[in-house]
């Protein structure tokens, strides 16, 4: 049995949480997005990213990418309580389905001189990241990837002289010929 | 005009409001005025088909709206102005949204190019009743105000019903644009409640069903909310399998208190029969419930040995608070009608005999008994007296929140669905006398009471003022303790009886206080004076303030202490201070 803790139960049960990531197709309308972060907050519900765009201009449809973590039951819970929104069309567990690629795109600023520079040219390309800048003293790296690809190369570049990072958010779609 | 090409459904959007509402059979809306609904309040004015009740506090229209709703199962309309109008009602709409109840909300909004500039009585109506509705809207131009206002309508009241609202501009409310009729396109193509439930799982819930030893039903408002043949399915399936049946408190009525299967409520405050089926059970019909906390008690120990059928439109009622085995997606009426269809061809009914011995043993308790007492007037027998009264009639009652709305619960039989209207997910005090207001507009000859307390009835008492304008003869029968009765019960049994701030020292006369609203006031003080006085009140054709005085300090039971499991209730007759003491300590910081 793998009951939530109860409203009358106030010490922590542990049962262990996952992380998934929640694809949702939504009307493009205002007040949509603040509907769906207004859920989670509400609710208590854990946004490790959240993207955001319109994917189909005229029906006026957008894509939002959710990674949540929770017990099975409030990722079930999350899911269901998104899907009877009025605007929301559809919810997919895209780690549920197993069979998705997810992509995030980071762009890595970074400063120095010497030898720290040189190295952080030898990682980039190694992970295949690009310049997409740079001065006498600076470099700012475009990288796509998955997450942990992504923190790998943030991690490898703190010592080297890292500034920032803006990060995208993480996207996903499934694999093979069938759509969502 | 002479103008040949006169378009009728050109108008104003302060026409199409009160247009659309004929065109949705509103016949009644409650509403306060302000300057940002001048120009609908104007529609208002030159019309004869909608009647406006004025009332006295914004709330007061929400709750009153709520309660037309619930009595008829059609959806109530709120007009109110925006700024202050609007937040006043964020009380009633969420209120509605925890209990399911179709609201209609149109508010005014300052115009469309004052709007985020902090203009005057302005606020982000939509933003602050995002989370209390099921669904808003902001209509910035006019010629998408048909569409809205119909979709409004269509989201409040199919699948789970909710509250909406719709805030309008005044600039749109003065702007000409095209009206049309209600239409299917008007609805968001991604809004598709389910309806039916699957029929593989009807099945599977049937064979359960027909397997039991230890059956129990627990039904909710869904089947309320549901409409009359939902209830009437209710019955019949009762009927046709012999199981026994209880309810929460915002399901009494869908099945007669009078019937042979009725167990009582079940819950914190419900009966021992009731919450002991629940527990011991094998096989459990959820039919429109949601395993609240209230009635779940402590929910690792909930019904530990039963298999769990659950009935509910909403996809996130299921498996939310208790994993079920058999959750049925679905419209109560509809999937109760398939259930039966099914039951009836492929099973008969179990033999539950010993079950029932066992049920019997349970009642022979007596979980709501209580001491009689000739000197003064107790809380439950007031209303037992009141019950007694009014059987026979067409009676309609509703409550504020607390230990009157618990002991009415347990001490009113309700023997039809629609005739209970009462806060039960927000418990909001002060929500009975305008729902009354409500329920009166809709049943002008019946006889509607709010059992009250006197701490929630000061909450919304400006709308006696409202019902003397509008002569709608409803009955506030105050059960007068001089406490917020219950908190002062949970100060007793929790925090070492240490009553803070939970007695009123100085409460209104509320005799001459009814005398000041221009209705009738009556008293009882001596439960020999009861029988008369409730008689008085029923008669008189005008509303009536009832101060109904009674014992201070009679704490409500039976009550499953907070942290505990079913079968951990506590009964009056156990209920000593050393008792109460020991079974209260583990709870004390939870709600």
């Amino acid at each position: 049995m793998n009951q939530p803790a109860s409203a009358y139960f106030m010490e922590e049960r542990r049962v262990p949480t996952e992380a998934h990531t929640l694809s949702v197709l939504v009307q493009n309308e205002p007040g949509v997005l603040a509907r769906v972060i207004g859920l989670f907050s509400g609710r208590g519900y854990n946004i490790e990213s959240l993207t955001v765009s319109e994917t189909e201009n005229q029906k006026h449809v957008s894509r939002i990418t959710i990674v949540t973590t929770g017990t099975p039951m409030v990722i079930e819970q999350i899911k269901h309580q998104l899907d009877r929104m009025v605007p929301v069309y559809r919810v997919v567990d895209m780690t549920l389905s197993g069979r998705s690629i997810e992509r995030e795109l980071a762009m890595v600023k970074l400063r120095g001189t010497g030898e720290h520079r040189v190295e952080a040219l030898r990682l980039a390309e190694a992970f295949r990241a690009r310049v997409i800048d740079a001065t006498t003293e600076s470099f700012v790296f475009e990288i796509t990837g998955n997450s942990a690809k992504i923190n790998q190369f943030i991690d490898l570049m703190r010592p080297l002289g890292l500034v920032e990072v803006s990060r995208t958010g993480v996207a996903a779609i499934g694999r093979g010929a069938e759509g969502m | 005009m002479s103008d040949k090409s006169h378009d009728p459904n050109k108008m104003t959007g302060a026409a199409m409001i009160v247009r659309a509402l004929i065109d949705h059979g509103v016949q009644h809306i409650f509403g306060y005025p302000g300057g940002a609904v001048l120009p609908i309040y104007d529609e208002i004015f030159q019309q004869d088909k909608v009647e406006h009740i004025l009332v006295r506090h914004e709330q007061g229209a929400g709750h009153a709206a709520e309660g037309y709703a619930r009595s008829t199962g059609k959806p109530g309309v709120v007009l109110v102005t925006s700024g202050p109008g609007a937040t006043n009602m964020v009380t009633p709409l969420t209120d509605a949204l925890m209990d399911s109840i179709p609201l209609v909300c149109i508010t005014g909004q300052v115009p469309t190019h004052l709007i985020g500039n902090d203009a005057f009585q302005e606020c982000d109506t939509v933003g602050i009743t995002r989370p209390c509705t099921k669904h808003n809207w902001l209509v910035r131009d006019v010629n998408d105000l048909a569409k809205v206002l119909h979709e409004a309508f269509y989201v409040a009241s199919t699948g789970r019903p909710g509250p909406v609202v719709v805030d309008v501009p005044k600039d749109v409310q003065f702007a000409v644009g095209t009206y049309h009729p209600p239409r299917k396109s008007d609805v968001h193509l991604s809004y598709a409640p389910r309806v039916k439930g699957d029929a593989g799982q009807i099945r599977k819930a049937v064979a359960l069903l027909a397997s039991a030893k230890r059956p129990v039903i627990y039904s909710g408002g869904g089947v309320i909310n549901s409409g009359p043949e939902a209830a009437k399915l209710l019955r019949e399936l009762v009927e046709v399998t012999g199981f026994p049946i209880t309810s929460t408190l915002m399901g009494l009525g869908a099945y007669p208190a009078s019937g042979p299967n009725w167990l009582g409520m079940l819950g914190m405050h419900g009966t021992y029969e009731a919450n002991m089926a629940m527990h011991d059970c094998d096989a459990m019909l959820c039919v429109g419930a949601r395993f609240d906390d209230r009635i779940t008690g402590r929910t690792d120990a909930f019904s530990p040995n039963s298999k769990k059928i659950h009935i509910d439109i909403d996809p996130s009622s299921i498996n939310k608070n208790i994993r079920v085995d058999i959750p049925i997606i679905g419209d109560c009426g509809n999937v109760l009608g398939d259930l039966l269809q099914v039951f009836k061809a492929e099973a008969k009914k179990p033999d539950i005999r010993p079950w029932w011995q066992e049920i019997a043993k349970w009642r022979a308790r007596n979980s709501l008994s209580y001491k009689k007492n000739n000197d003064v007037i107790l809380p439950q027998f007031a209303i037992q007296k009141l019950f007694e009264a009014t059987r026979g009639r067409d009676t309609y009652i509703t409550t504020e929140v607390g230990q009157h709305q618990m002991w009415a619960a347990q001490f009113f039989g309700f023997e039809e669905p629609h005739r209970w209207m009462t806060s039960g997910g927000l418990g909001t005090m002060g929500y009975g006398l305008p729902a009354a207001l409500g329920v009166q507009v809709a049943h002008p000859d019946s006889l509607v009471i709010d059992i009250a307390g006197d701490a929630s009835v000061q909450m919304t008492m400006q709308e006696m003022s409202t019902a003397v304008q509008y002569e709608l003869p409803i009955k506030i029968f105050i059960l007068n303790n001089q406490y917020m009765g219950m908190v002062r019960q949970w100060q007793q049994l929790l925090h070492g009886n240490r009553l803070s701030h939970s007695y009123s020292e100085a409460l209104p006369d509320f005799v001459k206080l009814a005398d000041a609203f221009g209705c009738v006031g009556l008293q009882a003080i001596k439960p020999g004076d009861l029988e008369g006085a409730i008689k008085e009140m029923i008669s008189v054709k005008r509303p009536v303030l009832f101060d109904c005085r009674v014992a201070a300090l009679e704490n409500c039971f039976p009550m499953i202490p907070s942290g505990k499991a079913h079968n951990e209730m506590l009964l009056p007759a156990e209920a000593n201070d050393e008792a109460t003491a020991a079974a209260f300590a583990a709870g004390k910081a939870l709600v």
